[in-house]
């Protein structure tokens, strides 16, 4: 899932401190699971905005809404009868979500509620970790199961660098190598031989360097 | 034992301090508490293992935001007694209604302030919410 961290209330306050009708709209989809902009935490920051703004003496509306997904036109659409009412609107959605609402309401200012991290896991309660950079062309199948562009700090083909030390990274000993994970996951499947076989260099067109993508699935187009 | 606390200490009673979760001390503050404290009992002896655990980090993040908001963090606080500390209880009561009276009524109340809001369903309209 996309992995998202709720923004210090104060740099929201510094968004909305001039709007009088605020909508705080939550998504029910990742940033539900990683608990940065469910229902549960536009509760959180929509309480704290009304407090925010009577203590400063305001008659400021501040309401509550979460769709199902905010990166879907359908659930979006799900706003046109309400945004009127609303001079600004938060999404707690991922950049997504904030992007697709800018899109379709063009004359309503959207602000971020949440920083948007990376696509990762629930690790445990309250922690969650990278698993894909979603480069576009995936090389699972020669590594184990481990993504050596999303675990490996240099996003290494050939590892692992002289910088890997008992199974850590040098950037930060709390992060676990990633080619030594893989190293270890190889043995595991009797698959060593495959570091016999250099990788060639990665063609980088299908993530970031090819500019913004898109994905066409010709069968679901109607 | 008969012991007397200020009566103007109101009680929501809770299986357990863990149920406490963030938004409910921030409604409390929104509906005009001038200071809440959560009374959980000693670390280490929840029943639960961990709920008291859990309601001192939601207090902490919540002192963290009402220093943000302008109501200020010293108006929340954790407590920790168990079911036989009585005398501890009221003078729990008396030091945080002590606290709270020293730093006088909730900026709220002056303020004239009277932000309000509703919770929307994609399927409703806002007259229907309200």
């Amino acid at each position: 899932m996309i992995i998202a961290e709720p923004k210090p209330i104060d740099e929201i306050i510094d968004s909305l401190k001039d709007f009088n009708r605020i909508l705080v709209a939550g998504c029910d989809g990742c940033v539900t699971v990683c608990e940065a902009g469910g229902m549960k935490e536009v509760e959180v920051v929509a309480s704290a905005l009304r407090i925010y703004f009577k203590q400063a003496g305001r008659a400021v509306t501040v309401d509550e809404i979460s769709l199902t997904r905010q990166c879907d036109r359908p659930y979006t659409a799900q706003l046109a009868d309400k945004i009127d009412q609303y001079d600004a609107v938060l999404s707690l959605a991922c950049g997504v979500g904030v992007q697709f609402l800018a899109e379709d309401y063009k004359n309503k200012p959207i602000f971020p509620g949440v920083n948007t991290c990376f696509m990762g896991g629930t690790e445990e309660k309250g922690l969650w970790t990278e698993r894909c950079q979603g480069c576009g062309k995936c090389i699972l199948a020669n590594t184990g199961g481990i993504c050596p562009i999303a675990r490996c700090s240099k996003r290494m083909l050939n590892g692992p660098c002289g910088g890997s030390s008992d199974g850590r990274c040098e950037v930060n000993k709390d992060i676990a190598c990633g080619w030594h994970l893989i190293y270890e996951r190889l043995k595991e499947l009797g698959q060593l031989d495959r570091f016999e076989t250099p990788t060639d260099p990665k063609d980088w067109n299908t993530s970031r360097d090819g500019g913004p993508r898109k994905v066409i699935k010709e069968v679901s187009r109607l | 034992m008969r012991l007397s606390y200020p009566t103007n200490v109101k009680i929501v009673k809770l299986p357990c301090s863990g149920r406490v979760d963030v938004v409910h001390l921030l409604k409390a503050f929104e509906d005009g508490a001038d200071g809440v404290y959560v009374a959980g009992c000693l670390e280490g002896d929840c029943h639960y293992q961990v709920g008291n655990l859990r309601a001192k980090k939601r207090v902490a993040y919540v002192k963290d935001i009402l220093d943000k908001i302008g109501i200020g963090g010293e108006r929340v606080a954790m407590y920790n007694l168990s079911a036989g500390q009585g005398p501890r209880f009221a003078e729990i009561a008396r030091e945080m209604s002590e606290k709270i009276k020293q730093l006088g009524p909730t900026p709220l109340r002056k303020s004239g302030g009277s932000a309000k809001g509703v919770k929307l369903t994609p399927g409703t309209t806002k007259e229907e919410a309200a």
